[in-house]
């Protein structure tokens, strides 16, 4: 894998517009985005809905993945081309959840909706009719899934990369600041976790740095130790499928997880460890 | 929406789910005398340091929860519009912002 294999421009997009081995796919929170207009031909995820377990805390499981994808009209053999709102965050995870499932071929649009707003580029509010089919998922890789234990076991041996705002991690937030800041969970970070927000891997226009920039973040600034495992982690998990996607797919590191409880689960444990206070 | 994703609706959240204890910065964007219902504000911190983003809502609108202290507000808009406007954030104040490109 390279950044070539699973990232692609809006130019790389427009020109597959209609290709009947590419579903491009809208994944948001806030579907009424879809509604209000889409890249032509493109269907929808909605990231709670339809990724999430309607009753108890996790994500579809293998067979809820496959009923979606039949019933989106997505076929194992098509190229999936993922994008969305908030700078990409939930197409990486639902990239992310792709790669969990085993499908072959998945892209992620640099820059996702944003830029291709702001590029003025055609938005269509017709709604694509696809023919089901019967996708078959594989067992989820858990390679690429960390749960707490696993997490609260990595403390001061692998790399743990907190990707919330500096406020979030010194614990004077508990959500982002478009958010309402009333839950009730304890604030502060991970102890020995890095602070390198999801913001400082993408430019303003949404599209990721270039792989030199990247590993300098990491590797020159934050100090990540590339040689050792990482787990990345947010608040639940989408704006670390953002990093996870940076240092796994693009910088092709070996073993990276995304800690999908992130600081909901983790600063809701009793008894385990937390610092507070500015990155070190 | 709650606040069990993390994402920014376009608007901003309502500010019904505010407390009054909250640092709200909201405002709305027009470009020629109509709203700008197509661009996203940025908050941002010392050194433009990325803090927040909201889609702009249909009509032109915006809403962050920050924490208190100065910031930079920043729009973009298709077309390349631009503007940056600096504001303070308190708790229990609703700081608003309209701004013209």
């Amino acid at each position: 894998m390279s950044r070539s294999d699973v990232l692609v421009d809006a130019d790389w997009a427009e020109a597959h517009i209609g290709d009947p081995h590419v579903v491009i796919v809208e994944v948001d929170e806030d579907t009424s985005a879809y509604d209000k207009g889409h890249i032509p031909g493109a269907v929808k995820i909605d990231w709670k809905k339809d990724l999430q377990d309607p009753v108890r805390r996790d994500f579809v499981d293998k067979t809820g993945f496959e009923a979606l994808l039949s019933e989106r009209g997505i076929s194992n053999d098509d190229t999936v081309l993922l994008y969305g709102g908030n700078n990409n965050w939930f197409a990486a995870y639902a990239y992310w959840y792709f790669r969990l499932y085993g499908h072959g071929k998945v892209l992620l649009l640099d820059g996702g909706r944003k830029k291709w707003e702001l590029d003025s580029r055609e938005l269509s509010t017709d709604v694509p009719s696809r023919p089901k089919t019967s996708y078959t998922a594989t067992e989820q890789d858990r390679s690429l899934r960390a749960l707490r234990d696993e997490v609260i076991d990595a403390i001061g041996k692998r790399n743990l990369v907190d990707v919330r705002s500096p406020d979030e991690f010194a614990g004077r937030l508990l959500a982002p600041a478009h958010l309402p800041q009333e839950q009730a969970q304890r604030a502060g970070h991970i102890p020995t976790a890095r602070n390198v927000p999801w913001s400082k891997a993408a430019n303003e226009d949404g599209t990721f740095r270039s792989d030199e920039e990247l590993r300098h973040l990491y590797a020159d600034e934050a100090g990540l130790d590339f040689g050792k495992d990482t787990i990345a982690y947010c608040r639940i998990g989408e704006r670390s499928a953002h990093t996870w996607f940076v240092l796994h797919e693009l910088l092709e590191q070996p073993n990276v997880k995304n800690y999908d409880g992130s600081w909901t689960e983790y600063g809701s444990l009793v008894g385990v460890p937390i610092e507070l206070g500015e990155a070190r | 929406m709650t606040a069990d994703g993390c994402g920014a609706p376009a608007g901003g959240v309502a500010a019904s789910a505010a407390t009054g204890s909250q640092a709200v910065v909201e405002g709305r964007v027009v470009h020629d005398g109509a709203a700008v219902g197509t661009g996203y504000a940025r908050l941002l911190g010392t050194g433009d340091e990325f803090v927040a983003e909201v889609p702009l809502g249909t009509d032109g609108g915006f809403r962050f929860f920050a924490a208190p202290g100065p910031w930079t507000l920043r729009i973009l808009a298709p077309g390349g519009l631009r503007a940056e406007r600096a504001v303070q954030a308190d708790y229990g104040q609703v700081t608003t912002v309209d701004v013209a490109l």
